[in-house]
């Protein structure tokens, strides 16, 4: 009965009610889809940063993650424990090297990497990428691919040539000329116009590095998820190297996740907690009109308890309605949007230089979704507090006498 | 027998700088299946008196004892379960919970003290037809007349079967037909199931259809008269 009481006199005065139900709901909205939209912006950079540019698990040698030097490299013996863990699913290794790629114009910094083709296809979606020519599918001998971005720098197309200089394992100047075989294009333009892929016995010849070996072997899972446990396998198993998942290898991938909920939270606390100011104004106008009710009630025989009860419960059925309400829309337009996606392009050209992919697929996150309706049931019940304290201090032979 | 004994109550208010003696040494004692009216003219200290009895207001000084109980000493929400289980309360207005209907505003109380569902049902049915308005049982205060809702409430106040029903003015937002009617019902409540009542009013008809009737004046008991 309390219950019925409490649900009946939220539409004691409709309009007020409303007004706040309208407020919660349009906060609420506005929460979920944002959080959303976030978190889909979110996954979707993680999907793009670790599927083409990180792989899920990366292992080098000791010291070679700091120092970066071409002469510590791993031999093949080395990682034979990798391939039997049942949680990976391809394996592609490396030789890396930083140098100079030049054009006949002009010169940048990049990471060339010296990969077999076909094992790079199996743990990265690099080739996916590619916008002109092919992924190593060419007649040249030293084809090389580059990003979209650098062969705008360089002012290089499909079958340019570009000249790579670095040192080799001796430390001498060493370097070759290679043709452009593919160019690709991620959604993150720092990345294009650092990286460039050759191919594996090329770079073992010109570093001196005989190309059984490696300076990372690139390990693609088959439930990234697990990225973290794997890796504490495998460097157990695995002495003399640094075992790294892609939260390591790109800490700014791992803190993205993170970032985006801390920034929802923050978010969506701040709307209920205006939110709940007005509910507290409300809920005490409410006690204000009702005091002789209240204190009609406590000559009757209900406990104090009870009507502190009945004012929360009011409470919080009135946010909940509303915020509830609010969620199950927003739920459905972020359910239209996961399908057709926003586009952002109109409005920034900086997201793809800070590696966003501008057309937006919104991301449920469930327990983001629960919390938030908890959140708002929690604010239903921290607003009562106050108006039903109220209630609970009247006096009954006061209440009773009020006009 | 003595259900109600008030030993030398005084409640004095002091608002503002003046004190005013509301009630002011009172002995009284009230017995089962009494038709009592508290009378005297405005200010007089009825309402006072009735809330003491009730214990929604405390005496400055004297006790309260119903039943052997100090009721004045209890704390606020064992005077509030006092209330639900032994004592009933009309007043002049306000008395339902509006967005109740009729039975389910004499259910509830039946509800406050834990009775079962089917007996609840049982109970505010018959509760209804003694106070004459079956029909409007499901029908919300609002649309009730005011002599309809006074008789709802006498119907909730009896819900619980109180030693005593306390109702202060009961009569006074009604026309005289329905006053009439109200104190009708009332007496005859008395009569066939022996509950007591004690009313306070202003009304002369009222008053001549008590049995008993004391006087208040200054908060003083002026006269106390059975016929
Ligand atoms: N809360 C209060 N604060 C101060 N004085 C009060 C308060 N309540 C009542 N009084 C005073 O106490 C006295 C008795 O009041 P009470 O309401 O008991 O009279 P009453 O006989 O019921 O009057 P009425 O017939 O008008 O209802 C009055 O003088 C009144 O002004
Ligand atoms: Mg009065």
């Amino acid at each position: 009965m309390l219950i019925k009481i409490a649900w009946r006199n939220i539409w004691r005065s409709p309009v007020r009610s409303w007004i706040i139900i309208a407020a919660l709901l349009v906060g609420m909205f506005a929460g979920v889809f944002s959080s959303t939209f976030i978190n889909g912006w979110m996954v979707q950079r993680l999907r793009d940063g670790v599927e083409t540019e990180t792989g899920h698990i990366q292992i080098f040698p000791d010291g070679y993650q700091n120092s970066r030097e071409v002469s510590l490299y791993m031999k093949p013996g080395q990682l034979t424990g990798v391939l039997e863990h049942s949680a990976a699913s391809a394996t592609s290794p490396r030789l890396i090297v930083r140098g100079m790629a030049a054009s006949a114009e002009t010169a940048r910094g990049i990471v060339a990497y010296g990969v077999d083709p076909d094992a790079e296809k199996q743990v990265l979606n690099l080739h996916e990428k590619i916008v002109e020519g092919t992924w190593f599918d060419s007649p040249y001998s030293r084809p090389i691919i580059i990003g979209q971005k650098l062969a705008e720098q360089l002012e290089l197309k499909l079958k340019s040539r570009v000249v790579l200089r670095f040192q080799d394992v001796e430390g001498t100047l060493t370097g070759g000329s290679f043709r452009v075989a593919g160019i690709f294009r991620t959604s993150n333009t720092a990345f294009d116009e650092g990286h460039v892929w050759v191919k594996k016995e090329t770079l073992s010849e010109l570093l001196g590095i005989s190309s059984q070996n490696c300076h990372s072997l690139v390990i693609r899972l088959n439930d990234a998820e697990q990225a973290m446990n794997v890796a504490g396998e495998l460097q157990a198993e695995l002495p003399g190297t640094e075992v790294v998942p892609w939260k390591e290898l790109s800490p700014e991938l791992g803190y993205l996740t993170e970032l985006g909920n801390t920034y929802l939270y923050i978010f969506v606390i701040i709307i209920l907690l205006a939110l709940g100011f007005g509910i507290i104004n409300t809920m005490l106008m409410v006690v204000l009109e009702r005091v002789r009710e209240i204190g009609m009630l406590m000559s009757v025989g209900m406990t104090r308890w009870r009507i502190f009860l009945m004012i929360v419960l009011e409470t919080v059925m009135l946010s909940s309605t509303g915020g509830l309400l609010g969620i199950f829309l927003g739920m459905i337009a972020v359910w239209r949007l996961s399908i057709t996606g926003i586009d952002l392009s109109v409005w920034s050209t900086g997201l793809t230089e800070m590696g966003f992919n501008p057309i937006v697929y919104l991301e449920w996150d469930a327990a983001l979704v629960l919390s938030i309706a908890l959140l708002v049931v929690a604010t239903g019940v921290l607003a009562s507090l106050y108006p039903a304290w109220k209630a609970l201090k009247l006096k009954p032979s006061e209440a009773v006498r009020a006009i | 027998m003595a259900i109600i004994t008030l030993n030398s109550i005084s409640r004095t208010y002091n608002s503002k700088q003046v004190p005013v003696h509301a009630l002011n040494c009172i002995d009284l004692s009230f017995d089962e299946g009494e038709f009592t009216a508290i009378v005297g003219p405005s200010g007089s200290g009825k309402t006072t008196l009735l809330n003491i009895v009730g214990g929604l207001d405390d005496p400055d000084e004297g006790d309260v004892v119903i039943d052997e109980t100090k009721i004045n000493a209890l704390s606020g929400n064992e005077k509030i379960k006092f209330r639900l289980h032994h004592i009933g309360f009309i007043f002049q207005a306000y008395n339902l919970i509006p967005v109740l209907t009729a039975r389910e505003n004499v259910e509830f109380i039946l509800e406050l003290q834990g009775v079962p569902k089917s007996e609840r049902k049982k109970r505010s049915a018959e509760l209804l037809e003694a106070v004459g308005i079956p029909e409007k049982a499901d029908i919300r205060p609002r649309q009730l007349s005011g002599g309809q809702q006074q008789r709802v409430a006498v119907a909730r106040a009896l819900a619980s079967r109180p030693r005593f029903v306390l109702a202060d003015e009961p009569t006074a937002n009604l026309d005289s037909a329905s006053a009439e009617n109200l104190l009708a019902i009332m007496q005859e409540l008395n009569q066939k199931e022996n509950t007591t009542f004690i009313f306070s009013t202003h009304d002369e008809r009222v008053v001549k259809m008590a049995r008993r009737v004391v006087t208040l004046q200054d908060g003083k008991i002026k006269t106390d008269e059975t016929s």
